[in-house]
């Protein structure tokens, strides 16, 4: 294992941030997995310094096969993370808002342009992401429609589900669809958490890029087989949305099924106590999403559910 | 009259109303030509507050001079502007970069879609946004290459000091003049002055174009006296200076300014040891018409702006 500073900016009034990378293996660059690139992103921190662990210890037992070098990049914005903020403090601007990024450009353009040069030239690149809506999902892995994609590559990682997103503009700046561009297959994994850790589902995220690792021929290791994914496309989820505001009680949850009439969630008046509102299951299908957070806004999609698979 | 566009339950005990104020001049809403003048999207931008309500009280103080229909939407963002944030408070997200948006998508989503429902089969909109909390701006109109043939002869009525033709990025596919430029309605965004503050001059200026562009249209019955044509800049006009080193910077020279090349600019300086770590120059002749005005930088900070080339 090789730790080394992949990219350094100076900071007038705090450390200079210094972006951490761990290298395993030598030589042709065959995966590169990256972390937190939010504040908020402690989950795919934990994932990251899991993997980097295990990496290590495999490295020491031989197991990474020759000429495949793999880099771990935990971090990227724990300079928002150590101040509490998930987006870049001076400026709030969104790291993953911003490749391919500006080498002469702006301060987090050209953070984004200096890791984007570091992570260039994987056959693989592997992102633990985060979802801006509040809630839990089925873990699965993510991959962008853009021409490039190779959406059964994604069902190697043995998760359940592989969901083929249709990138809408805003999505042309972020690593995974930059990654694509300069052909690296792209994947982003998500699990059902972001500021806190769930043990279980960063477990399973680990178990599955070493899956898929081993499946490509990096790794030499002994996985168990995972699931046999479905691809989905977005159009294959349907969006159950909240009728109207308040208290929020969720009666189902990520990979529960639901029988079209089911009641998913009540909606409690926030001073008086009693139930104002039933969201009922449209479909029979099974729980892909579900909104967590204790309050609710009108018309919020609080439930999406993977219709006809099981219907 | 004032009008819900979008009226969303928050958690508890309040809604989120995004409303809009129709005046309707005397040839009534058949025929009648529409503009729309939006702001506040981003809610840390509050120079088009003071445009809207200069606009609403001139026209209300001369309404029989009114033929077309004006909507003024002040607050796209009425949370953000209330919270002092660029984005929309509980999303964390940049309002200007979900649009067209989705009735049946987020909660953000469904209002993006619901503001272009309402503006849309208008014959014209501006957007007027502020630059950073950072910045100061002089006024103008920024437009893409894309559009610059259909709105240039718009934008060159609304009194603005400068109208800039950029290269636009692919994130400004999302943005609502893109969005609305797409389905057809002409959208001039102007951006000025600096967030979190109202520059009243900058205001008036732009109220004065806003009656002189809708008086080509037909909007408004009242002939606008004469003003200075806009000096027109590509980006190959626009020289940027960036900070080099972080620190605190101190600028030198005053914004609106002419600069010669290599006249100072300012420095960037160490508070603990009392260096000096940086000193910048204009790098070229032109009009400073960016400048930083929170002085801690990182490399990367934009400085200011130089208008050099054709610039006037």
């Amino acid at each position: 294992m090789i730790k080394e500073t992949v990219f350094e900016l100076a900071s007038p009034y705090r450390n200079d941030l210094r972006v951490t990378g761990y290298s395993f293996g030598k030589g042709a660059k065959a995966a590169c997995i990256v972390g937190a690139m939010r504040g908020n992103e402690v989950q795919q921190l934990y994932v990251c310094s899991q993997l980097v662990q295990t990496l290590g210890d495999l490295e020491k037992r031989g197991a990474i096969t020759g000429n495949n070098r793999i880099l771990v990049i935990p971090s990227i914005n724990h300079q928002a993370m150590n101040v509490g903020k998930r987006f870049w403090a001076s400026d709030d601007s969104d790291i993953n808002r911003l490749f391919p990024g500006d080498s002469q450009g702006e301060t987090t353009q050209r953070i984004a342009a200096g890791i984007l040069d570091q992570v260039q030239g994987y056959s693989y690149g592997i992102q633990l992401a985060s979802f801006y809506m509040p809630g839990d999902f089925i873990p699965h892995v993510r991959l962008m429609d853009t021409g490039h994609q190779n959406a059964s590559l994604g069902t190697l990682f043995g998760l359940g589900y592989v969901l083929l997103r249709t990138p809408r503009p805003y999505d042309t700046t972020t690593l995974n669809y930059n990654w694509q561009l300069q052909n690296t297959h792209a994947f982003s994994i998500y699990t059902n958490e972001t500021d806190r850790i769930d043990p279980h589902s960063a477990k399973e995220a680990v178990a599955s890029i070493l899956r898929f690792l081993t499946r490509m021929g990096i790794l030499k290791y002994h996985s168990h087989g995972g699931y046999i994914s479905h691809i989905l496309k977005e159009t294959d989820l349907h969006t159950v949305t909240s009728g109207t505001s308040g208290i929020f009680r969720r009666m189902v949850g990520p990979g529960d099924e639901a029988r079209y009439g089911d009641v998913l969630a009540e909606v409690i008046h926030p001073y008086e106590g009693h139930v104002i509102h039933r969201i009922f299951s449209p479909t029979d299908g099974l729980v892909f999403f579900a909104h967590r957070n204790p309050l609710v806004m009108e018309n919020e999609g609080v439930f999406k559910l993977i219709k006809r698979l099981h219907s | 009259m004032v009008e819900n566009v979008v009226s969303i339950g928050l958690f508890v005990d309040e809604r989120m109303e995004i409303k809009k104020n129709r005046f309707v001049g005397t040839e009534g809403t058949g025929k009648a030509k529409r503009i729309c003048i939006a702001t506040g999207i981003h809610g840390d931008e509050l120079e088009g507050q003071y445009v809207c309500w200069e606009l609403a009280r001139r026209i209300r103080a001369d309404i029989s001079r009114l033929k077309g229909i004006v909507d003024i939407y002040p607050a796209l963002n009425p949370l953000g502007i209330d919270a002092g944030t660029r984005g929309i408070p509980m999303f964390d997200l940049d309002m200007n970069r979900i649009f067209p948006g989705s009735e049946d998508g987020a909660v953000a989503e469904h209002v993006a879609a619901k503001i272009i429902a309402d503006m849309e089969g208008a014959d014209l909109c501006v957007d007027i946004h502020s630059s950073s909390p950072h910045m100061r701006e002089l006024p103008q109109v920024r437009l893409s290459q894309a559009t610059a043939k259909q709105l240039l002869p718009h934008a060159r009525l609304l009194h603005m000091d400068l109208v800039w033709i950029h290269a636009s990025a692919s994130t400004s596919h999302a943005t609502l003049s893109h969005s609305l430029n797409q389905r057809g309605v002409p959208t001039l965004v102007v951006e000025m002055g600096g967030g979190m503050r109202i520059t009243r001059s900058y205001g008036d200026q732009l109220v004065d174009g806003l009656f002189h562009l809708m008086a080509e249209q037909g909007i408004w019955g009242c002939p606008v006296p004469p003003f200075p044509d806009p000096v027109i800049a590509t980006d190959s006009h626009v020289r940027k200076v960036r900070a080099d080193v972080p620190g605190l910077f101190l600028p030198v020279a005053g914004h609106n300014t002419r600069l010669k090349a290599g006249e100072p600019l300012g420095k960037i300086v160490d508070a603990l040891t009392g260096e000096v770590v940086s000193t910048l120059s204009s790098p070229c002749d032109g009009l400073l018409f960016t400048l930083r005005e929170y002085p801690v930088v990182y490399p990367g900070s934009l400085l200011a702006r130089i208008l050099g080339g054709e610039g006037r």
